[in-house]
């Protein structure tokens, strides 16, 4: 459950970047707000790998609809305190099927990352706090399911479809 | 739809468990009713869910959450359990949206009520509405903390 804290929780703008998102790529920036246990969210992964474009992951783990989402998003933040936060995302998204803690020992072992560590870090209070501070921004901006991806402030809330991918502004947001 | 500044309008209906919910009820806190089209159609199951994620938050500033649609409170019981969700929810089943009539909310071609959220002070004034231009648009939860802070702050 999301905790309260001093900030609010009215309208705001996704956050610009920060020293500590999660960024990856090059290109026109693409904020996706997402849940790992959320297949729509993996097929908007599976696409955006495509794409030519930059883009930062906001959690927003919706447990009532996706009972692993919370301790998923822990999960790959935790994998992120050992320098590989993308590689546990893209392992997630990319098998939705084995998402059991069994499941997150062998993809910690996989990926090489010492599972001690990885336990006490993905139960710790500021991996939680990471995952609300994400979840509280995209509730401010408004989003309400997932995948949200925003592109030049503008909302999308489907999956991106074929014809971006072959468009030759993908993404822009410009209509 | 019915506006800021407006008595709310008396209603008394069943829950998913069948116990009856009347404005009265409501005295002396805040409450947001969410008016939806149905149970168990793709965008309200987006909608409730989003709002179940918030509910501890505006639990803590004292505002009660509560679903009302058309469906039976048996309709209700059975969507509650499959979102996993413990909002409340309102039958205006029988006589059939005269909740949401009352409320401005009533769509005749559709035999539905509109998305639409309406906040209720405690004193029984409604104190802030908001109805979704398309059914398809989900509104935020920004909103209510918006409505919300505002109302508090004033």
């Amino acid at each position: 459950m999301p905790t309260s804290s001093s900030t609010p929780w009215t309208s705001a703008k996704p956050p610009e970047p920060g020293p500590d998102d999660h960024l990856r790529g090059e290109g026109p920036l693409v904020v996706e707000y997402a849940d790992l246990e959320c297949h729509h969210c993996a097929l908007a992964h599976l696409r955006l790998k495509e794409l030519p474009v930059r883009r930062m992951f906001r959690h927003f783990p919706v447990n009532s609809k996706h009972p692993r989402a919370r301790v998923l998003a822990h999960a790959a933040e935790a994998a992120g305190r050992q320098g590989r936060f993308w590689e546990m995302h893209d392992s997630l998204l990319e098998d939705q099927a084995h998402l059991d803690d069994p499941h997150l020992w062998q993809r910690v072992e996989r990926l090489g990352l010492d599972l001690d560590r990885f336990e006490v870090d993905r139960r710790g209070e500021e991996v939680a706090a990471r995952v609300e501070r994400d979840f509280k921004s995209g509730i401010r901006a408004g989003v309400t399911g997932t995948p949200a991806l925003f592109i030049d402030g503008r909302m999308h809330r489907e999956v991106p479809q074929d014809a971006l991918l072959s468009s030759p502004r993908p993404l822009t947001g410009e209509s | 739809m019915i506006e800021a500044g407006a008595q709310a309008p008396d209603f008394k209906l069943p829950d998913q468990d069948g116990n009856e919910v009347s404005l009265a009820d409501l005295a002396g806190q805040h409450t947001v009713l969410v008016f939806y089209p149905a149970d168990f159609s793709p965008v309200c199951t987006d909608q409730l869910n989003v709002y179940q994620e918030v509910l501890g938050e505006l639990e803590e500033r004292g505002v009660k959450m509560l679903g009302v649609s058309v469906d039976s409170a048996w309709a209700h019981k059975a969507f509650q359990d499959h979102l996993g969700v413990s909002i409340p929810l309102l039958a205006d089943f029988h006589p059939k949206g005269e909740v949401a009539k009352a409320y401005g909310v009533w769509v005749e071609d559709y035999g539905v009520s509109a998305r639409s959220l309406v906040m209720i002070g405690p004193d029984g004034t409604v104190e802030w509405s908001y109805q979704s231009l398309s059914p398809l648009e989900i509104p935020g939860a920004n909103l209510i903390f918006d409505a919300l802070d505002e109302r508090q702050a004033a």
